[in-house]
């Protein structure tokens, strides 16, 4: 234990607050969390990361030699190398795997998030209902959703696939249509605290209808569990998407995904270890630092700590 | 308790129901017949298969039909493969799923515990780190990207173990299978025990214990087990579902004759009875391992069966 105090140190937080005074600016709970989340360095590295990881599968692909479905009549099955330019190798129709990669972390990508867009805005919705209706149809939607719950979901998709086939957005707006319970749960506890708070009260008592209510003043407060919510599913949504991919539903050719290419690659990894190896170390670092940042969130966010 | 377990099982129907009438429905809502080949059958024969499976008759029979079926335990007919019916095909497949899913639990169960009780008492050390750090890559590396790479290492390089199938059924063809299966459940597990472990630890009878001059590990084993082992029961219902949905791409991966082989295959091929007769079972299955954890956990924790 020292006892010398930093004078500096100590005193940061009073001119931070102070400043913030100053410039006039009040200090939200997303700005604060905000403040949290780039404080906490697995979350700042995982995010730099994620980002550089999405903006390389964005911005890359034009500028690559090769495009994702032609294969190269020089090149079959070809190690990684510099001087032909296929920087991760190809496959064996000839395929450069940099850009398969990278198209399929796009699809991988797009999917988790049309996926987790539908499970936000009916979870949502549902648990606000829910919440601020209350009384018998709370407790009946309620109940759906304890249903819902105890029901393996991996087997509904599963059902949904042998059904939707082929059609991969379709299936996947789908898939949210499952993956919404949980925020269903948390928004409509959030929703009982809150509709109880005074600016509701106001509201009502000034003539707005319910629905207004919930969409104007409900929804709005709840944007921490939301972004956690989504920071937590989009993983699991691309998890989800490869592990059907790989059981042969998912994404067919000539699309890719992430879970295709490891698919592809695992039947060869004897002698083209490669083709796993890249799309894999994609996926898990994708994933790595997506838990970072949900958790990273959570800790911003938690109303606990504060 | 037997109060308990009556209304628990009660509860537990209305879940089967809807379940069941579910997937009936989204099968036979489902786009194309199970008889839509590349060339189409004759409109005769035609007729006469969907008599035999009984898709002429009106959906609301058809639904009632099945219910009254499978009351009696049947899971009704395959439209593939004809020699078997989905329940023998079940039992065929079932004994190789239990197998490699009862020893993945068992597994998951006793490394998460161990794990978490350590975890726990040496907090913030360095195995603590090397320990969370190995969870961390169960929990985020899915089991088809682990699978492969341990069946090059260790099946084709080391060449220790089988790379696949089931053999005679002994320990070398479980081990692969078992241990991919239960990885990312002991790191679940081992978080929660870890958690709920640090804070009975600092609760006040425990420190009761340790003032009276009881040792550490009888304070650890006799008196903050039990209590902390609660949030690890209630997760294992859950775990149980997983482990089962789970086995589904470990048994394809491997090549383990179980149920998830079946119905992968059923799913490709489209045969819809298949499909629903195996979905069925896997959420009566499901559904009866939840109702046990459940029991499992009101013997444990009192408080749960007077609610």
């Amino acid at each position: 234990m020292t006892l010398y105090v930093d004078k500096r140190e100590a005193l940061e937080p009073f001119a931070k607050h102070e400043a913030d005074a100053v410039q006039g600016k009040p200090r939200s709970l997303t700005r604060d969390a905000m403040r949290r989340l780039f404080s906490n360095k697995a979350a700042v590295v995982s995010l730099v990361v994620f980002v550089l990881i999405v903006g390389t599968a964005l911005i890359l692909p034009p500028f690559l030699p090769y495009d994702y479905e032609t294969p190269d009549w020089a090149a079959f099955s070809a190690p990684p190398s510099v001087e032909s330019g296929h920087y991760f190798g190809t496959d064996q129709n000839g395929r450069d795997l940099l850009a398969r990669t990278l198209y399929g972390t796009q699809v991988s990508l797009l999917v988790a998030l049309i996926a987790t867009t539908v499970s936000v805005v009916v979870g949502v919705l549902y648990g606000a209902v829910s919440g601020f209706v209350g009384g018998r149809v709370d407790a009946a939607m309620m109940r759906f959703v304890d249903v819902m719950y105890a029901l393996p979901y991996i087997l509904f998709v599963i059902l949904l696939m042998v059904i939707f086939g082929r059609n991969v957005y379709l299936l996947f707006a789908a898939i949210g249509l499952l993956e919404w319970l949980t925020m269903a749960r948390i928004v409509r506890g959030q929703t009982l605290s809150l509709k109880e708070r005074e600016f509701v009260e106001a509201a009502r008592a000034s003539g707005v209808s319910t629905f207004p209510i919930i969409l104007r003043h409900i929804v709005p407060n709840l944007v921490g569990p939301v972004v956690i919510f989504a920071s937590l599913t989009i993983p699991e949504i691309i998890v989800t998407e490869s592990f059907l991919s790989y059981l042969g539903f998912g994404v067919q050719e000539p699309l890719t995904s992430l879970g295709t290419l490891i698919s592809e690659g695992a039947d060869v990894l004897e002698v083209m270890p490669w083709l796993l190896l890249f799309p894999g170390a994609t996926l898990v670092a994708l994933l790595l630092s997506l838990a970072f940042i949900g958790d990273g969130l959570r800790d911003a966010f938690d109303p606990k700590d504060r | 308790m037997l109060g308990f377990a009556f209304r628990r099982l009660l509860t537990a129907i209305p879940v089967v129901l809807i379940a069941v009438t579910a997937c009936f429905f989204i099968l036979r809502l489902a786009p194309g017949g199970p008889f839509d080949q590349e060339r189409a059958l004759p409109p005769d024969i035609l007729a006469n298969l969907r008599a035999h499976y009984e898709l002429d008759l009106p959906l609301y029979q058809q639904y009632l039909n099945y219910l009254w079926r499978l009351l009696q335990g049947d899971l009704g007919p395959s439209f593939v493969t004809k020699d078997y019916t989905v329940g023998e095909q079940i039992a065929i497949g079932l004994p190789y799923t239990l197998t490699v899913g009862g020893l993945a639990f068992l597994l998951a169960v006793v490394i998460g515990v161990a794990a978490g009780i350590y975890g726990a008492l040496y907090q913030n050390k360095g195995l603590d780190y090397v320990i969370a750090a190995a969870l961390m890559i169960g929990l985020v590396v899915p089991n088809f990207l682990v699978a492969p790479i341990l069946q090059l290492v260790f099946g084709v390089q080391l060449a220790w173990l089988p790379v696949g199938g089931w053999g005679d059924g002994s320990w070398p063809f479980l081990v692969l299978p078992v241990f991919v299966l239960a990885f990312p459940h002991a790191a679940r597990i081992s978080r929660l025990m870890r958690g709920s472990m640090i804070e009975v630890l600092n609760s006040n009878f425990i420190k009761t214990a340790r003032a009276k001059g009881i040792g550490a590990r009888r304070t650890v084993l006799r008196h903050a087990l039990k209590p902390a082992l609660t949030p690890v029961v209630s997760y294992l219902g859950p775990a149980a579902g997983y482990l089962l949905t789970g086995s589904i791409v470990v048994e394809e991966i491997f090549g383990i004759p179980g149920i998830g082989r079946y119905f992968i295959q059923a799913a490709l091929n489209r045969d819809y009875g298949m499909v629903l007769g195996t979905v069925v079972f896997y959420m009566l299955l499901i559904v009866l391992l939840n109702l046990l954890v459940d029991l499992a956990y009101a013997l444990l924790d009192p408080r749960v069966r007077a609610r």
